[in-house]
């Protein structure tokens, strides 16, 4: 980032101490990404398979699924709401496209398709209800995550679908660049942050984004049609979910009812580590990205050096506090 | 009706900007706007002052499109106008600054000032992938925020590290910068210190001197007597009387404006209705002072002698 020099003096030195510290605490990804260079210099001191295309290949395909979720979620997040139905909307995309594809013979694309479609719906559905009922998100996805629950477990029956289509576990497929294989899933993540860093940072509809997050009211006294805006947030949410749901696909080749039990408050876990602020208006998906690599780092180093998986659960929590805590500390010196 | 057209100078009218008449809101049982008129004129600082409860907050909704009055008609620069929303009095040039400093506090300058009015790229960077220019917006903003003297040469920092005054500045350098007809500025100094009111008030006079004509409202009467060129007396739902600072006290104005003296406009009293020295001034004679096109403002000992002769203003 680059900052011009205020010249007012003693006033403008503190505030540009203060955007400093901004940056560097709260709004700038400097911190998650000094984390993940921790991490990484550490396990690979501890292990020398660490740093190694194949093993890093394999962190990626671990977070690709959990990392898909959190962009949508990150949008949520950013417009000062949470999602906690993403993980359950993910799994009934899942069972959605499987069951239609392998039980219902349909054509396996229009099933892929159906599948997205379900998640945007739900996505869609939580956005309506935030902002015709004036619900709080955080009761309003309470409920359609046991929704989505049930209607997953209703639809499937319990039962796990197998014997997918070639069709549905594409991004599961890997391609070489020089030793290492690298899945169709990981690079589809990727781009998709991408993606949304674009939209996030150089378009109007992202800065409206970031305007709803920080204050509501003056974002809608500028003319931003705030309630749309919103719909299309939870929507976009929405079918960020059904994709993390065919990655999920492809990547267990199965559908799986049970699947993605815990991963709401995964995503969101890789959202805050990755600097974003649950009182919106602050944050980047890049430091969202970053935050799930952190995860993904520790629980794929603790494997390598023979710790118990375990640890990287105690591990997360300790840095999930760390980083609220930096966020409320910056806020705080903001007021 | 009281007063049209034909019995308001030529000259005393085609400078009005944006005006009101007979504007009526009821909401239940409580009537906000009972047959009010509004006037400004290009070039001045109008103040609307009026006790809790005159109409004052609905008048104002109503003129930024807030609220939509039940009866009554709109002229902006002599064309009936009607505005169902914020955004359709925004899209005829009028904007509205807040009291509580409505900008988005995690933003930067720049970002705030094109907050829903964002500049793209140039060509298909722009028209297809959506770009910002962002150095385009840094730059006008910079501009504007130098023209306005509001001394904020970064447009990257992001506003809550600024003080009130200075994000207030903002929101003004913003509704100047759009505003192609007139500004409205809501109790801009309300939240701030009297330091910071101050070059509030600057920038006020800042942007008049620009052209363009600024409806304050205010309850902080030397501030009022200080910037403003005419000052709109609200009091139970009506203007009562159209004032000069300059011709009037302070302890006048706010006699008018809590009744203990009648407003020109106002309805005669039952007590004092054989009282001709206080009565309604002639409708011709509102005084249109602080602009240049308004000549002699007529002393009190002349509307006094003709009150009687014309039907307060905007009564039927």
């Amino acid at each position: 980032m680059m900052t011009t020099t205020v010249v007012e003096p003693a006033a403008g030195a503190r505030a540009s101490a203060r955007a400093g510290l901004r940056q560097v605490l709260g709004i700038s990804t400097f911190g998650p990404l000094a984390a993940l260079f921790l991490a990484g210099i550490f396990f690979s001191i501890k292990s020398d398979r660490f740093l190694t295309g194949t093993n890093l290949s394999l962190v990626l395909q671990q977070v690709m699924v959990v990392g898909t979720l959190a962009i949508g979620q990150t949008l949520v997040i950013l417009t000062a709401g949470i999602d906690l139905s993403n993980g359950a909307i993910m799994a009934l995309g899942n069972i959605v496209m499987t069951s239609l594809a392998v039980e219902s013979g349909l054509n396996p694309y229009l099933a892929i398709a159906l599948g997205l479609l379900v998640c945007a719906g739900f996505g869609l559905l939580n956005g309506g209800l935030v902002t015709s009922l004036r619900l709080p998100p955080f009761i309003v996805t309470l409920g359609t995550l046991n929704i989505a629950f049930a209607l997953t477990h209703i639809y499937s029956d319990e039962q796990t679908v197998s014997g997918l289509p070639s069709a549905l576990t594409y991004f599961g497929k890997t391609f070489s660049i020089g030793q290492t294989d690298v899945t169709y899933g990981s690079v589809l993540m990727l781009l998709l942050f991408a993606l949304l860093w674009y939209v996030l940072s150089q378009t109007a509809a992202g800065r409206h984004v970031y305007a709803v997050g920080d204050n509501h009211e003056a974002a809608r006294r500028t003319g931003i049609p705030t309630r749309r805006l919103l719909l299309t947030v939870y929507a976009a949410a929405g079918l960020f979910y059904g994709i993390a749901a065919l990655l999920l696909v492809s990547r267990t080749g199965v559908g799986d009812p049970n699947a993605g039990q815990t991963d709401n408050l995964d995503s969101i876990t890789a959202v805050v580590l990755g600097g974003t602020s649950l009182f919106g208006g602050r944050g980047s998906v890049v430091g969202t990205l970053i935050g799930a690599l952190i995860v993904g780092v520790i629980r794929n180093g603790l494997q390598l050096i023979g710790t118990k998986s375990i640890y990287q659960v105690l591990i997360t929590g300790i840095l999930v506090i760390v980083a609220v805590s930096i966020d409320q500390i910056a806020r705080r010196r903001n007021q | 009706m009281s007063v049209t057209a034909d019995e308001t100078t030529k000259a005393g009218r085609e400078d009005i900007v944006f005006e009101a008449r007979g504007l009526v809101k009821r909401y239940g049982h409580v009537t906000a706007l009972d047959g009010c008129d509004f006037e400004l004129r290009a070039g001045e600082v109008l103040a609307v002052i009026g006790d809790n409860g005159a109409g004052k907050s609905t008048l104002i909704k109503a003129l930024s499109g807030a609220v939509t009055p039940d009866l009554g008609e709109f002229l902006l620069d002599g064309h009936p106008v009607r505005f169902h929303s914020p955004a359709d009095a925004r899209a005829h040039g009028i904007e509205t600054v807040y009291q509580d400093l409505a900008v988005a506090p995690a933003l930067d300058i720049a970002s705030n000032m094109f907050l829903g009015r964002e500049v793209r790229r140039r060509g298909p960077l722009g028209s297809v992938l959506r770009m910002l220019d962002k150095p385009e917006m840094k730059r006008q903003a910079a501009q504007q925020m130098s023209e306005l003297k509001i001394g904020l040469r970064s447009m990257t920092n992001p506003v809550e590290e600024l003080s009130g005054g200075q994000r207030q500045g903002v929101a003004v350098a913003r509704a100047a910068a759009f505003a192609r007809k007139l500004v409205i500025m809501d109790e801009p100094t309300a939240a701030l210190g009297v330091r910071e009111s101050g070059q509030v008030l600057e920038l006020i006079g800042r942007i008049r001197d620009r052209g363009l004509p600024v409806i304050l409202i205010s309850h902080n009467m030397p501030q009022v007597f200080e910037v403003s060129d005419r000052i709109h007396i609200q009091r139970l739902g009506r203007r009562v009387d159209l004032i000069s600072p300059k011709e009037y006290t302070m302890a006048e104005a706010v006699a008018i404006m809590t009744g203990a003296v009648p407003g020109r406009a106002e309805k005669k009293p039952a007590a004092t209705a054989n009282d001709g020295a206080i009565t309604a001034a002639p409708a011709a004679g509102v005084p249109a002072v602080g602009v240049p096109a308004a000549s002699a403002l007529p002393t009190r000992q002349v509307r006094e002698a003709t009150g009687s002769l014309a039907d307060p203003i905007g009564k039927p």
